[in-house]
C-alpha cells in the first residue's frame, strides 16, 4: 500500500466511528484524569488489512527458526545456567503480555478519542500474540532442554512463588485501579517504552551469549511490535498533558511507575542477565551497562527529558537513584543472592559463582567480592545435602531480609529500609518511594483532590506470612516443588543431575521451621523493634 | 624490541587468538535425554487438566496463563480498585459456575491460528477486490444496487466497527479466565477486520464508480429511519456493563436477528441476482468470523446451562436477558424491511428471510437447551 494510499484507507477506516446519541458506552473502569481539552490525533496509521499478513510473516520466521533450533539440536550448546533462569522469567512473562491485552479497553474507556481506539484496539491482539508466543517458547524449552523439572509447573510455580509475586505487579500494575494510571502511564510511558529494552532486547543479546537463539528470534519478534504501543501511549500522554488539572496526576504516576518498574524489573533482568550467563568476556555490556544505554540514554535523555517543554516535572532523583542502586548499592546483586538464598522454594536450580564469575563482577562492579564472594563461595560449599542445610538456614553472616510492602522486593539495601505503621500494621519498605507509593499515592485523596479511581495495594504482600512457622519441607510439598520421584526438590543450588547423592530431596528439609518477618515484627515490643531496625540497617551483611 | 603480548605468543606457537568480539560456544549436552534423573521426562504441563487425554497447544499456551486465587494464587490479587477487588472478579457477571476454568474455545485459537486465519482472508479479499478493478466488475452494477450499497453495507460497518471496539475489546477485561477472554479478543479482531474491509471496499467503490456516493453512509447510519433502531441497539449494547450479558445480547441475539439476517438472509442471497459477485465474497468473510464466534459462544453458554450448581439459575437468567433483548433486536430487524425493497432485483422477501432468521435463532436457542419464546414458536 502506497503511503497516499495509506492515508487515504487511514482516513476511510476513522470514519467507522460515530458520536453515539442514545446510550454511550459503559464506563467499568474509571479515572481521575480529564480529557476535555485533549486534541484527537491518532499518530499510528495501523490497518488491519495489513496488520495481519504482516504479523503473519513475522510469525514464520519465528516458527522457522524454531524448527531450526530442533533439527540443529540448539540444546547440545546452551548453558543450563541461563535455561535455568528461564524457568522463572518464562513462568512471568505471559502474564504481564496478556495483562497489557486486558488493559487496552480500560484505555479506550478512558480516553474520549476514537482515533486512538482503533491502535489500542491492535494492540490488544499484539499482546494475546506475545503471550502465546512466550509460552510456545517455554513449552519448546520444557520438550528439548535436558531438565524439564520447573518448566513443568510454570504457571502454577508463578502463581504461588514469592519471585513470582514480585513479577506479578508488572501485570496487575496494567489492569487495576486508575485506568490511565494503570493502561497508560505504568504500562505504555514506562513500561513498554523503558524497560522493555532491558527485557526484550538486552536479555536476548545475552541469550545468545548462551547458546539459546530462539528467545532472541521471539523476543525481537515481540519487540518490533512495541514501537506502535509506545506512539499509543505517547498520544495520550500528549492528551492528558493538555489539561493543567492532570499535571499533578502525571507526576505521581510517573514517580509510581518508574520506581515500581526500576525495583521490580532491575531485580529480575539484572540477576538473569548476569547470573545466568556463563559469558564472561570482559568486553561485554554488564546490566549496568546496558542500563545506561537503553534507560537512561535511550528513554530518560531523549524521551524523558523532553516532556519538560510541556511543563511536566521529571522524576530525575528517582533516574538518578535507580542508577545509583545499580551502580553503588549493588541493587540486583543483592536480589540474585537473595534468590539464591532462597534456592528451597524456588521452582529452578541456580548454579555457583565461580572464580572467572567473581573476576568479571569484581572488573565490572569493583568491590563486588568483598561484599559478596565469601558469600558464593560459602553458598558452593553447601551446594550438596548432607553435611548442612540449606545456605538461609546455616550461620553464613547473611541475615533473612523484610520484605518491601510496595514492590516486595526485600529491602536488600538495609541502610535505605523504612519501617512505619501504615493501616495498623507496622510495614517495611525498601525505599521511601515505595513508602510514599503506599502511604501516599495508592489512596483516594492526593495533595487534597479526591482519588477514588487510584488502585490499593492489596492481597497477603509478605509471601512468608502464609508459611510461618511451618516446616520448609511441608512447604515444598505443598506449593508442589517436587519432582516426579516424589521426595526429590525441582530447585537445587547447583547443575549436577548426573549423582542423585548430589540432589536435595524432602529429607533434607524437614525439621526446618521457616519464619516470617514482618509476622516477627509486628509481635515485637516497641524497643524491641526500634532495636532490631536499627541493627538491620546497620547489618552489613556481609559473609566472612 | 618490545616485549610480547601473550596473544602474539600464543600465536607464534601456533595456538588459535581467542577472538573475544564474539563469546565461544561450548558444548554442554543439555539436551533432552541426555540423563536421567527425577523428572527427566515430565515434558508437559502439569497444572491443569487437558479436556482431552493431552493437552492441545491451544491449551498449553492459554490456560493458567490469567491466575486464578482459586487456582494456586496463594497471595490474592495484590492490587485492587479504588472501590473493590482487582483481578479477575466473578461478580462482574450474574452468571454463574462452579467451574469457569472448564471452558475451551472449540476454535482453539491462538497466535498462529488468529494470524493465519485472518491473513488467509485480507488476501481473499485483496484478490477479489483487484480481479473486480480489473475486470470493470462494478460497471455492470444497477443504480439501485449502487444505492443500496453506498446505504445499507456503508451504514453496517458501523455496527461492526461499534461492535469491535466497545463490545468485544471491552468484554476481554472482564472474563474471568483466559481461555474466555481470549476466545473474545478474537472475535474483536475479527470484527475490526472485518469493519474496515467494509469500509475499504467504500473507498475502492468511491474511485471506480462516479455515481456511488461514499459518504451517504455516515447518513444513513445516523439518522435513516430504518437503521435507527439498529444503532440504537448498538449503542445500547455498548452501555451494557454485565460481561456475560453483553455476549449474550451481543453473540446470541443480536447476530442472530440483526446480524446473520442482514448478512446471510439479504445480502448473501441478492447480491448476485444484482450482478454483484464481490460484495458476497466480502460480507460472506464476516459470515464466516460469525460461524467460528458462535462456535465459542454455544459452546460457553451451554457450559453455564448445564453447570451442576448454577445450570437452573443461570437458565432463568438467560430467560431474562432474551425476554430484554429479543424485544430491541426484532425492532431493529423490522424497521429494517424498506430496505429489501431496494434492489432493483428481489429474489427474497423479507418475510422469507425474517422467517429463515427466526428458525435458525430457535435452533441456537435450543442447542443452548432454552426456553424458545412464544414469538418464535410458529
Amino acid at each position: 500500500m502506497s503511503r497516499q494510499s495509506l492515508t487515504k484507507a487511514h482516513n476511510k477506516i476513522s470514519e467507522l466511528t460515530w458520536e453515539p446519541t442514545f446510550a454511550t458506552p459503559a464506563t467499568r473502569f474509571g479515572t481521575d484524569y480529564t480529557f476535555e481539552k485533549a486534541p484527537k490525533k491518532d499518530p499510528l496509521k495501523q490497518i488491519m488489512r495489513s496488520y495481519f499478513p504482516m504479523e503473519e510473516e513475522k510469525d514464520n520466521r519465528v516458527y522457522g527458526a524454531m524448527d531450526g533450533a530442533i533439527r540443529g539440536n540448539m540444546f547440545r550448546q546452551v548453558q543450563p545456567r541461563w535455561l535455568e533462569w528461564q524457568k522463572l522469567f518464562l513462568s512471568i512473562i505471559p502474564f504481564p503480555e496478556i495483562s497489557a491485552a486486558r488493559a487496552m479497553p480500560m484505555a479506550i474507556d478512558a480516553v474520549p478519542n476514537p482515533e486512538i481506539h482503533n491502535g489500542l484496539a491492535v494492540q490488544m491482539i499484539d499482546e494475546v500474540r506475545h503471550s502465546t508466543i512466550q509460552m510456545n517458547l517455554k513449552k519448546l524449552y520444557m520438550n528439548h532442554y535436558v531438565d524439564p523439572a520447573g518448566f513443568d509447573i510454570s504457571s502454577k510455580g508463578f502463581a504461588n512463588n514469592y519471585a513470582g509475586t514480585i513479577g506479578r505487579q508488572f501485570g496487575e500494575g496494567f489492569i487495576t485501579g486508575d485506568a490511565i494510571t494503570a493502561a497508560n502511564i505504568y504500562l505504555t510511558v514506562v513500561a513498554e517504552t523503558a524497560f522493555t529494552n532491558t527485557l526484550f532486547v538486552a536479555m536476548p543479546d545475552e541469550a545468545a551469549a548462551n547458546g539459546d537463539y530462539l528467545l532472541p528470534t521471539v523476543f525481537h519478534s515481540v519487540q518490533s511490535d512495541e514501537s506502535r504501543h509506545i506512539s499509543n501511549g505517547y498520544s495520550i500522554l500528549l492528551m492528558a498533558l493538555a489539561d493543567e488539572k492532570n499535571r499533578p496526576l502525571l507526576e505521581r504516576d510517573l514517580r509510581y511507575a518508574w520506581w515500581n518498574n526500576h525495583c521490580v524489573v532491575d531485580a529480575a533482568i539484572g540477576t538473569f542477565i548476569e547470573y545466568g550467563t556463563k559469558d564472561r568476556r570482559k568486553n561485554r555490556e554488564s546490566y549496568a551497562e546496558m542500563w545506561r544505554r537503553w534507560i537512561y540514554d535511550d528513554y530518560y535523555r531523549s524521551y524523558l527529558l523532553p516532556l519538560e517543554k510541556y511543563g511536566l516535572t521529571i522524576p530525575h532523583d528517582l533516574v538518578e537513584e535507580a542508577w545509583n542502586r545499580i551502580t553503588n548499592k549493588f541493587y540486583h546483586h543483592e536480589v540474585a543472592r537473595f534468590f539464591a538464598t532462597g534456592w528451597p522454594v524456588n521452582y529452578w536450580k541456580i548454579d555457583p559463582m565461580t572464580d572467572t564469575d567473581f573476576e568479571w563482577f569484581e572488573e565490572k562492579y569493583p568491590g563486588w567480592y568483598s561484599r559478596f564472594g565469601k558469600w558464593w563461595e560459602n553458598y558452593n560449599r553447601m551446594k550438596y545435602p548432607g553435611r548442612n542445610k540449606p545456605i538461609a538456614f546455616e550461620e553464613v553472616g547473611y541475615e533473612y531480609p523484610h520484605r518491601c510492602w510496595t514492590c516486595m522486593v526485600p529491602a536488600l539495601i538495609r541502610e535505605d529500609m523504612v519501617v512505619e505503621k501504615v493501616d495498623g500494621q507496622w510495614r517495611t519498605y525498601c525505599s521511601e518511594t515505595c513508602y510514599w507509593t503506599d502511604a501516599v499515592a495508592f489512596r483516594d485523596e492526593y495533595e487534597g483532590r479526591p482519588t477514588p479511581n487510584m488502585g490499593r495495594l492489596t492481597g497477603d504482600r509478605e509471601w512468608e506470612t502464609l508459611h510461618h512457622n511451618e516446616d520448609l519441607a511441608d512447604i515444598v510439598e505443598k506449593l508442589g516443588y517436587i519432582r516426579d520421584d516424589g521426595k526429590t526438590l525441582i530447585p537445587q543450588p547447583h547443575l549436577d543431575l548426573d549423582d542423585p547423592a548430589k540432589m536435595w530431596t524432602t529429607d533434607d528439609l524437614r525439621g526446618i521451621t521457616f519464619q516470617s518477618p514482618n509476622v516477627l515484627l509486628n509481635q515485637m515490643s516497641d524497643a524491641e523493634r526500634v532495636a532490631h531496625i536499627a541493627a538491620y540497617r546497620a547489618n552489613k551483611n556481609v559473609s566472612v | 624490541m618490545t616485549e610480547a603480548t601473550a596473544e602474539e605468543t600464543a600465536e607464534e606457537n601456533g595456538e588459535k587468538k581467542q577472538d573475544d568480539r564474539f563469546p565461544s560456544i561450548h558444548f554442554t549436552d543439555a539436551q533432552a535425554g541426555s540423563l536421567e534423573f527425577p523428572s527427566s521426562k515430565s515434558r508437559s504441563y502439569s497444572y491443569f487438566k487437558p479436556a482431552k487425554l493431552r493437552a492441545t497447544m491451544y491449551e498449553d499456551v492459554t490456560v493458567d496463563v490469567q491466575p486464578d486465587p482459586e487456582r494456586y494464587l496463594s497471595q490474592g490479587w495484590i492490587y485492587g480498585f479504588g472501590d473493590g477487588p482487582g483481578g479477575y472478579p466473578k461478580e462482574w457477571t450474574a452468571a454463574k459456575s462452579e467451574v469457569w476454568h472448564d471452558f475451551r474455545d472449540p476454535n482453539q485459537e491462538w497466535e498462529q491460528t488468529i494470524y493465519r486465519n485472518n491473513a488467509a482472508v485480507v488476501r481473499q479479499v485483496q484478490l477479489c477486490l483487484e480481479n473486480a478493478k480489473r475486470a470493470h466488475a462494478y460497471a455492470g452494477w444497477n443504480s439501485a444496487w449502487t444505492s443500496f450499497v453506498a446505504r445499507n453495507i456503508g451504514a453496517w460497518m458501523h455496527a461492526e466497527n461499534g461492535l469491535a471496539l466497545h463490545v468485544f475489546t471491552a468484554i476481554q477485561r472482564s472474563g474471568p479466565t483466559n481461555m474466555i477472554n481470549t476466545a473474545v479478543a478474537v472475535n474483536a479482531a475479527h470484527k475490526m477486520r472485518f469493519a474496515q474491509d467494509l469500509a475499504l471496499f467504500n473507498l475502492d467503490l468511491s474511485e471506480e464508480l462516479e455515481e456511488f456516493d461514499g459518504e451517504i453512509h455516515k447518513e444513513v447510519w445516523q439518522s435513516s429511519p430504518e437503521w435507527q433502531p439498529t444503532r440504537r441497539l448498538v449503542e445500547e449494547l455498548t452501555a451494557t456493563g454485565d460481561w456475560c450479558e453483553l455476549l449474550f445480547a451481543t453473540n446470541v441475539v443480536f447476530e442472530q436477528l440483526v446480524g446473520a439476517l442482514f448478512r446471510s438472509e439479504l445480502v448473501m442471497q441478492i447480491a448476485a441476482q444484482n450482478g454483484d459477485y464481490i460484495t458476497p465474497t466480502i460480507v460472506g468473510t464476516g459470515e464466516n468470523d460469525y460461524d467460528r464466534d458462535l462456535k465459542y459462544t454455544r459452546s460457553l453458554f451451554r457450559m453455564l446451562v448445564r453447570d451442576e450448581v448454577h445450570g437452573e439459575a443461570n437458565k432463568e437468567l438467560f430467560g431474562q436477558w432474551l425476554a430484554k433483548w429479543m424485544p430491541k433486536a426484532v425492532a431493529a430487524a423490522t424497521a429494517l424491511q424498506p430496505i429489501w425493497s431496494q434492489p432493483a432485483e428481489k429474489p427474497v422477501t423479507f418475510t422469507t428471510s425474517c422467517e429463515l432468521a427466526s428458525q435458525k435463532f430457535s435452533i441456537l436457542l435450543e442447542e443452548l437447551e432454552l426456553e424458545i419464546p412464544k414469538e418464535l414458536q410458529s
